[in-house]
């Protein structure tokens, strides 16, 4: 070694750019982008596929109704308020996500040991962890915003320079919500340790949700259609005057992108958006200097040690006592590890209340209670109802079977090694998922079906139907599942988000529509007969209509399994 | 016990394992040794069935693995070199649960549990989860959980990472015992004092192919190396070090 200069000295070496912090975030994000994985070209023709129909209907939608509102004299007043009304959603989603986000990417992240350990300054740190958060957090809102502001641009001749004004408006916008989440996680976390406080903050944000669902459809929207609605129409221009909330960013956001399609000069938003960033930066900066470092050792320290659920493991363990050993304890492991992950069980609130909106929804139609409505017409909702119950049930297979083969992840070697064989563990995962699955699917179809006043014969079509498909769905969802698994993903919610639950959903989807267009002939045969006033009575045509409902589920069950275990028999970690 | 035959696995164009063969005898502490990315996780994931081979075949007891998996799975205790455990799950939760895997239940599976839990100090962490557990102790409870079916053969990857001293201490011994009554282990490690204080036999691999092979003596006599140790042996099969390089790394 070369002279050695006294510690007390020694400069502090350079700072690494923002960008040389964030190179591991973007490689890798590019690597995943250019993994050769199989079927990658089939996945983003899907993908853009989706994105094109998504962001055509959501642009066709916007256009239309701003260039309805942009013939009323109140329209520039009303298509502002509506602005102001997005933003405001837009920043209840960007704060919750941002603060879930924060707490992984300031404490919990993989990458935090080296970082935290590196010379790098504390600031620095902060902005490039804050930068890494608000990209996480935003990048859906912006996906959803830019066919809206588009469809602003070209109602009111936003004109070439309308995008660039567009995303400077954003930038600001973006940034506030993630350094509010970025200190409200950094003072949760000085108080409670991060992994409670995730948990925590799972249970928030999945009631905010469940709660706001809940308000809005009490609310009954649809009254608002109603003329008799609005009591005085000064009452609400004066309203669409006023603006929400002077001191709400969103205001500033909106009254920013506004005045520029008004072609009205008036920096005030524009100054307000970004002093109030900028301040917002520096102040959460400086609480990160402050509190930081206590947090980020707080957060090594906390990890669960009260364990939920040993009561009822025993008596399950009892009640599946005719079981192999084998079944029985995977069974079992399966189900406490369900029930003592947060972010597992907490997603039955979000069934919860996806399940009374269903009935609500079903239970206020106005088929009852005004004229009387044709039983056509009663048959053709309960019908309809079937495809709708159908969709829920894949949607909620998609959440909770698909990821069960992903959830084995690292714990995979385990399996593998192990004398237990990929078709028992499969068919284990396959009845614990189908079985409550059965139950709700048998639940939502026979209540839905008494409020509708169902005759018995649609009920025993639904009811029937219903079932099949249970059984088919989740047997496609696992055999997807086991396709295209996530084995690196913590979060068991982020797993059906992929590709692989995209065409899950499609194809479950599509079996639904195969069965509803086959039970057609059956539901037509049966409508013809009530209405013209003749017996119902059953054609061969009408046995081979239900028999290939019935061949087409079990088929695709009892492929979807066989699929399975062959690809869980091929897989190489 | 365990026959590898010409082994041979490629991710792509990468060979890991290039047309390896070795025999390890039954009741034998078996050493398995080689430079990082030499093949050793590969070939040991292989014999416990995780990886397939690209060719050559793998025979424990004289039958090959693919011919009756099952029952050779039962035949293994597999410990890996990451100690990924069910973080959900209780450490007496998780060894009745690897049990069960092996096909093993009720009161002789408590007693052992229990016995293998206090010889690795978990017993009083065993109803606590085990994301509590630090590395070390996740990495005992695995070793715990691959001897609670009595297997016959454990085939085990750098176990010694992350124990403690006494910990280090109570699995060789526990190895050198299981040895003792008829078991055998295929072990790899980078500890060379260990392989050379324990293994009975020794196997040293570079780039997916066999190097060397046998007793110290063997090995010894094999490359005319007199009384080099084994750190001494294993440098200079492997490529000695880069002295010349360390010059480069420290001159200013």
């Amino acid at each position: 070694m070369s002279e050695v200069l006294p510690v007390a000295l020694r400069l502090p070496p350079p700072q690494p750019s923002l960008g040389q912090l964030l190179t591991p975030k973007w490689r890798g994000a590019l690597a995943r982008s250019r993994s050769e994985e199989r079927g990658r070209g089939a996945r983003l023709l899907l993908f853009a596929l989706v994105g094109a129909v998504f962001w055509t209907a959501a642009f066709g939608i916007c256009y239309r109704v701003l260039r309805y509102v942009s013939t009323q004299e109140i329209g520039v007043l009303l298509a502002s308020k509506m602005l102001g009304i997005i933003f405001l959603a837009f920043t209840a989603i960007l704060l919750l996500s941002n603060i879930i986000t924060a707490i992984s990417s300031f404490f919990l992240a993989r990458d935090l040991d080296l970082l935290v350990a590196a010379p790098v300054h504390w600031f620095r740190l902060y902005l490039a962890k804050l930068a890494e958060t608000a990209g996480h957090s935003s990048w859906m809102v912006i996906l959803i915003a830019v066919p809206i502001l588009t469809a602003y641009g070209m109602v009111f001749d936003g004109g070439m320079l309308f995008p660039f004004v567009v995303i400077a408006a954003l930038i600001p916008f973006v940034l506030l919500p993630a350094t509010i989440g970025a200190a409200v996680t950094l003072v949760l976390v000085n108080v409670f340790p991060a992994r409670r406080i995730r948990d925590l903050l799972t249970l928030v944000m999945l009631g905010a949700v469940a709660g706001l669902a809940l308000l809005l459809r009490v609310l009954r929207p649809e009254q608002l259609a109603r003329p008799e609605g609005f009591q005085s129409l000064v009452e609400f221009l004066e309203l669409l005057r006023a603006p929400t909330n002077p001191f709400l960013p969103t205001e500033w956001a909106a009254d920013m992108i506004m005045n520029w399609l008004r072609h009205v000069a008036d920096p005030l938003p524009v100054a307000l958006l970004y002093t109030t960033a900028g301040a917002f930066v520096i102040l959460g900066g400086w609480l990160h200097g402050r509190l930081f470092r206590d947090g980020y050792s707080k957060s090594q320290e906390g990890s669960e040690k009260f364990v939920r659920g040993v009561t009822w493991s025993r008596w399950l363990s009892r009640l599946a006592g005719g079981l192999s050993p084998a079944r029985r304890e995977f069974l079992l492991k399966d189900v406490r590890l369900f029930f003592r992950d947060p972010s597992q069980w907490s997603q039955l609130i979000l069934l919860g209340v996806l399940l009374v909106v269903y009935i609500f929804n079903i239970q206020s139609l106005p088929l009852f209670s005004g004229e009387e409505v044709p039983f056509f017409l009663v048959t053709a909702v309960t019908f309809l109802n079937l495809g709708l119950a159908g969709f829920v049930l894949a949607a909620i297979a998609a959440r909770f079977v698909f990821p069960s083969v992903s959830l084995e992840g690292r714990q995979l070697w385990l399996i593998q090694s192990s004398p237990l064989e990929f078709s028992t563990l499969l068919i284990s995962k396959y009845w614990l998922g189908t079985v409550p699955l059965l139950v709700l699917a048998v639940f939502i179809t026979v209540v839905t079906n008494l409020l509708l006043q169902a005759s018995a014969f649609m009920m025993a079509v639904s009811v029937g139907t219903i079932i099949l498909f249970t059984l088919a769905a989740a047997a496609l969802a696992l055999c997807f599942g086991a396709y295209y698994p996530k084995f690196n993903t913590e979060n068991a919610a982020q797993i059906p988000t992929g590709f692989g639950g995209l065409v899950f959903m499609m194809s479950s989807i599509s079996l639904l529509g195969l069965l509803i267009a086959i039970e057609a002939i059956p539901v037509g045969a049966y409508l013809r007969a009530q209405q013209f006033d003749y017996p119902f009575r059953f054609t061969p045509l009408l046995g081979l209509a239900g028999l290939s409902v019935v061949a087409i589920c079990v088929a695709t069950t009892v492929i979807s399994l066989r699929l399975a275990v062959r690809r869980m028999q091929a897989l190489e970690e | 016990m365990i026959e590898v035959v010409n082994l041979v696995k490629r991710y792509g164009k990468f060979t890991a394992v290039d047309n390896l063969s070795f025999t390890v005898p039954p009741g034998t502490l078996y050493g398995f040794l080689g430079p990082n990315g030499a093949g050793k996780t590969t070939t040991m994931r292989m014999i416990a069935q995780i990886l397939r081979p690209t060719s050559g075949d793998i025979l424990i007891g004289g039958v090959p693995t693919w011919e009756k998996p099952q029952v050779i799975k039962q035949m293994i205790g597999y410990i890996p070199d990451r100690p990924y455990v069910y973080d959900k799950l209780t450490g007496a939760e998780f060894v009745r649960f690897v049990a069960a895997l092996y096909g093993q239940e009720g009161n002789t599976v408590e007693r052992r549990m229990n016995e293998l839990l206090e010889v690795f100090e978990l017993t009083p962490w065993r109803d606590e989860l085990t994301e509590s557990y630090s590395h070390g102790m996740r990495q005992k409870l695995i070793i715990a959980s691959a001897f609670a079916h009595r297997p016959e053969v454990i085939v085990v990857d750098e176990p010694m990472v992350g124990l403690d001293p006494k910990s280090a201490r109570t699995l060789k011994d526990l190895f050198r015992e299981y040895v003792g009554r008829g078991g055998t282990v295929l072990m790899s490690t980078h500890t060379l004092e260990i392989a050379e204080g324990m293994c009975d036999r020794i196997a040293i691999i570079q780039r997916g192919q066999l190097l060397a092979e046998g007793t110290m003596g063997e090995l010894r006599a094999q490359s005319a190396s007199g009384d080099e140790s084994l750190e001494a042996l294993f440098l200079r099969l492997t490529g000695g070090l880069r002295e010349t390089t360390m010059d480069a790394l420290f001159d200013e």
